[in-house]
């Protein structure tokens, strides 16, 4: 509706071009929430895990996830610092994937949830916590040989094993499960980044606190 | 209420195997770049999958052993000690 009234005048808004620009962003992350549903928006989110600023969201996100652990009970086990990681990990992801959803979804299936409420839950993260840009698509400089048809066998059976390894991919189609491996790879490895930094801080500083 | 109705691909349209090789050598690109590094604008499909399978299994042990080393930590560490107040200045 605005976005017309904004075409149809574009020499009366001169003065007003801030609002403009707000007005426009606001279209455009309101577009950009509509095509969720659709499958660009895993165009350049792998390439986001890279930058410092993820990682850092990331680093404080696992600490007080951490630290909530950690008063729960006397030490913490592995496994609840691994799901607490993981688990912050899917939020930074901010719900644009389905494995981070997955993840997060996954904790309240153990709680007599029927398969309905996890679909109105899901698409409820993904309308609550949406929120992103999108950029042009980089082109891909890699040729693959050798991929005769896409349904022979071995190469299925490679994408099911792959499904299996990718949360919340099991039954997903095979164009779906690449996608969301390029984009939980990244992930992964931030994860291990910022983990590792972590753990090296906290030895160094419990090293120097020893005497 | 039928439960069986699943969301089969016969209503979107057909998946093109250029589509597949896309996805495939954007996947490729993601792979570690000392493999990357000797002929790496030529893969094999089979090959990329594999190392992909690989890969994340990899990424899942090295989380596991860091988050085993991290409670390791974090047990050592008093809840009210010096340290923890100045991890959390630090976020």
């Amino acid at each position: 509706m605005s976005s017309s009234l904004l075409s149809a005048n574009p020499a009366v808004n001169s003065g007003r071009s801030s609002t403009r620009r707000r007005n426009k962003k606001k279209i455009q992350s309101r577009a950009i929430a509509e095509n969720l549903s659709s499958n660009d928006q895993l165009q350049n989110s792998p390439i986001e895990w890279k930058s410092d600023a993820q990682q850092q969201i990331y680093s404080s996100k696992l600490l007080q996830a951490l630290r909530q652990v950690q008063n729960g009970d006397g030490s913490p086990a592995p496994k609840r610092v691994h799901e607490a990681a993981d688990r912050a990990l899917a939020t930074t992801a901010k719900g644009r994937t389905r494995w981070s959803r997955a993840i997060l979804t996954n904790r309240l299936k153990l709680k007599f949830m029927k398969k309905n409420n996890i679909v109105k839950r899901q698409r409820k993260l993904i309308t609550a916590i949406s929120a992103g840009n999108t950029r042009s698509q980089r082109k891909s400089k890699v040729r693959i040989l050798r991929l005769k048809s896409k349904s022979l066998p071995a190469f299925q059976r490679k994408v099911r094993v792959l499904s299996r390894l990718v949360p919340g991919c099991r039954k997903q189609s095979m164009p779906v499960v690449l996608e969301e491996a390029t984009d939980y790879i990244a992930a992964l490895e931030m994860q291990v980044r910022a983990m590792s930094a972590l753990a090296e801080l906290l030895s160094v500083s419990g090293a120097s606190s020893s005497h | 209420m039928s439960g069986r109705r699943s969301r089969q691909s016969s209503n979107t349209p057909r998946i093109t195997d250029d589509q597949i090789i896309d996805l495939v050598s954007k996947l490729h690109q993601f792979l570690p770049e000392i493999r990357n590094t000797r002929r790496s604008n030529k893969a094999s499909a089979n090959k990329v999958l594999q190392e992909t399978c690989n890969y994340i299994r990899n990424l899942h042990k090295e989380v596991d052993d860091l988050s085993e080393r991290l409670s390791q930590l974090l047990s050592s560490i008093d809840a009210d000690s010096p340290e923890a107040a100045i991890i959390r200045s630090l976020i």
